[in-house]
């Protein structure tokens, strides 16, 4: 696709600048990224728009991440704020190869009149999902804002690991397999539903979780961990912005099988009943790992033995033809996957 | 998940053989057009394309009913907007460009736009309110249905309806007529014919002795329905044929059509981009004017006019795009200045506009099926 300098419409952001696709990498690329970089330091930092930063430590890399999130309706099938915000940050970590969380900061900004029943349940969630990823809350700051001046809540975490494999978004190379570790289009799709009351036949749930554990189980085997060339989690944007995103940067086509995509049935009619691609919706519970085609079947094998990697599945190749861009093989013909402009709904995360 | 008929890829692929042999015992390039967004979206969506013969150009006309809301029509919601009426519209409405502004645009300066997904929709937000509810009704004869069913089920008075309802079967004819077409068959719309019914058709294919084959939405569907009509082409036997039979019946559905014509007048207008189309657009009847959002509220449309048109509107080809004479391909505009971020056109802004849904799926570049 032609290299877009997009206008900044009119001077104000619009939701689509925070969509997780192009609008909303156009203006991190141009408002942020290009005054931020010009710091010297030594490491992945924010000009790689990776997952997170990567500062190097003796032999090891501390990884670095943070996440706002600002979630309608606060609690989801599958899951609530609080779990998301949890989960959002040990992911960006997991991706980057720190499986292993040494803290995590929760900064809440609360708009008065905010429930302190909801405040507590949601409390409750980080702590079980702080458990589930062995990650501890270490510090954190709370404001109240007066009524109107912030919907309900914001919860920002930061989290930080420390690693001695670090993965990128940018390795991949020509012959590598793309593998996803579960059922697609599960989040957006869930949280869509439910902030528009609708109903349908069979379970559209949530897929937040934390992934630390399940990408440890491949990192901490030596073997496993140098046949992976490249992770990325398809949160907003979903695997189609994800996927654009490594094959830019690590300069290969992927040639994408449409019909290998893993979802459920429910996901399946609610994209086509609603128009929207599950490609482009967002996860917060799966990665996309690139993996040398020599150790496919060991990492496929080491990802079914974990719950949240039961239906890994490998989806595409990486190869020469269209470098950059995203080949669907739709089973009928082939097309180029377009890379979303923003997440089809705002606010999901 | 077991695998239906109509989407079985080696079904398509046979089909896609028997269209390569009809199209080279024409002996020459076949130009065929579909006027419907879904048509198109299933094209896009399932590569069809690639699997398309060469000398098979397969074009896209004017069957996106935002793209050929003209920019008057889209005026009149905006100057209704700006006298704090809220407006219900379809989500595609939003970023279309008027003369001077965008719905978006009002709304970013203060104007009530609500999204809805049907007609009863914008009903249900007027009962909740004692504000002024105008439905900025668009669609073709198939939405223009469910705007006529809510008008005839006594809607609240603080509701009403700004139709710029569409009517296709007099479009067919404009482009039949127009100098430049190439096209030798249509493919028509499976979801409007459930309405209109396949004889709505026998007129024109009696004047204009071109073939007309309804088709559903399927990728097989199409792939049939191209089939039946590159047959009609090759064989000089212009007929309506229905390859929809599981939807569509000869008379269509009686009822719906004698609600669409007891609420709405057939009258002339222009439609964006392609021409003035006698009996195009669908107006209330008079019987219905205390529901007439046009009736309601004075439009006063000169009021824009000091506004000169943004400057690469110029350049933008939408309207030769929907007449089926040019692709996006060949405007300059196309994923550069024009993208669904910053559209240009009416086309780039629609889920049914033929440049959003080529962006949509990544163009039409040359990409070869997969063997």
């Amino acid at each position: 696709m032609t290299a877009i300098l997009l206008p900044f419409t009119g001077g104000r952001v619009t939701l689509k600048q925070g969509g997780g696709g192009r609008a909303m990498r156009a203006l991190i690329e141009r408002l942020f990224v290009r005054d931020f970089a010009t710091m010297p330091f030594d490491g992945v930092g924010v000009d790689a728009m990776d997952d997170g930063a990567a500062i190097r430590i003796g032999d090891d890399w501390l990884v670095i991440t943070t996440d706002s999130h600002v979630i309608h309706p606060i609690v989801f099938p599958g899951g609530d704020i609080g779990r998301l915000s949890i989960s959002g940050t040990v992911n960006d970590l997991a991706m980057m190869g720190a499986t292993r969380v040494l803290g995590l900061t929760c900064s809440i900004i609360l708009e008065e009149g905010f429930s302190l029943d909801s405040l507590e349940a949601i409390q409750r969630s980080m702590i079980a999902t702080c458990r589930e990823a062995n990650a501890p809350v270490v510090t954190g700051d709370t404001k109240v804002m007066g009524r109107g001046e912030i919907d309900g809540l914001v919860i920002n975490t930061c989290g930080i690991g420390l690693t001695r494999t670090l993965v990128r978004d940018n390795g991949l190379h020509t012959g590598d397999r793309i593998i996803v570790t579960g059922n697609i289009a599960e989040h957006g799709l869930a949280v869509m539903a439910a902030r528009h009351g609708i109903e349908f036949e069979g379970d559209l749930v949530s897929d937040v979780a934390p992934m630390n554990g399940m990408i440890d189980s491949i990192l901490s085997d030596a073997a496993l961990a140098d046949a992976v060339t490249a992770m990325k989690d398809p949160t907003r944007g979903g695997v189609a912005s994800a996927l654009h995103e490594m094959a830019s940067k690590s300069n290969v086509g992927i040639v994408l099988q449409e019909r290998s995509l893993p979802m459920t049935d429910a996901v399946r009619s609610v994209g086509e009943l609603l128009g929207i691609d599950p490609l482009h919706v967002a996860n917060e519970g799966k990665a996309l790992l690139g993996v040398r085609a020599d150790a496919v079947d060991q990492i496929l094998a080491r990802l079914h033995e974990h719950p949240l990697g039961r239906n890994a599945t490998v989806i595409g190749t990486c190869g020469e033809e269209r470098r950059g861009a995203i080949i669907l093989d739709t089973g009928f013909g082939r097309r180029l996957l377009a890379e979303p402009e923003g997440e089809p709904l705002p606010r999901i995360c | 998940m077991s695998e239906l008929q109509f989407r079985d890829p080696k079904l398509a692929r046979s089909m896609a053989a028997t269209l390569d042999r009809l199209v080279r015992e024409t002996g020459r390039k076949i130009a065929v057009m579909h006027v419907c967004g879904s048509h198109e979206q299933a094209i896009a969506k399932y590569g069809l394309r690639s699997l398309f013969p060469k000398s098979l150009e397969v074009i896209m006309g004017p069957g996106c009913p935002v793209c050929v809301t003209d920019v008057p029509e889209v005026d009149e919601s905006v100057l209704i907007a700006a006298q704090g009426a809220r407006i219900a519209t379809f989500g595609d409405m939003l970023k279309v460009p008027g003369s001077v502004k965008s719905l978006a645009d009002a709304q970013a300066s203060g104007a009530k736009i609500d999204i809805v997904y049907s007609p009863q929709q914008a009903v249900e937000i007027a009962r909740s309110t004692k504000e002024e509810v105008v439905l900025f009704a668009t669609g073709f004869e198939t939405t223009a249905v469910a705007t006529a069913a809510v008008i005839l089920d006594n809607p609240p008075p603080n509701f009403s309806v700004l139709s710029v309802h569409k009517y296709i079967p007099p479009v067919m004819e404009i482009i039949a007529e127009m100098p430049e077409s190439r096209i030798e068959g249509f493919l028509a719309a499976g979801h409007a014919a459930t309405i209109t019914g396949s004889a709505v058709f026998e007129p024109f294919v009696e004047r204009h002795k071109i073939p007309v084959v309804i088709a559903g939405f399927e990728p097989n569907d199409i792939m049939a329905g191209l089939v039946e009509l590159v047959e009609l082409i090759r064989a000089k036997t212009p007929h309506v044929v229905n390859m929809f039979p599981r939807c569509v019946t000869l008379e269509g559905n009686l009822a719906a059509q004698k609600q669409l014509w007891r609420v709405f007048r057939p009258m002339g207008g222009r439609w964006r981009g392609i021409a003035h189309v006698p009996n195009g657009n669908l107006r209330l009847r008079d019987e219905f004017a205390h529901l007439d959002a046009r009736k309601r509220f004075p439009i006063d449309l000169t009021s824009l006019w000091d506004y000169a048109p943004p400057a690469l509107a110029g350049q933008c080809i939408c309207g030769d795009i929907m007449a089926g004479i040019r692709n996006p391909n060949d405007c300059r505009l196309f994923n550069r200045e024009c993208v669904p971020e910053n559209p240009v056109g009416a086309c780039m802004v629609s889920n049914e506009g033929t440049c959003k849904i080529w962006h949509l799926y990544g163009g039409v570049p040359d990409l070869e099926a997969s063997a």
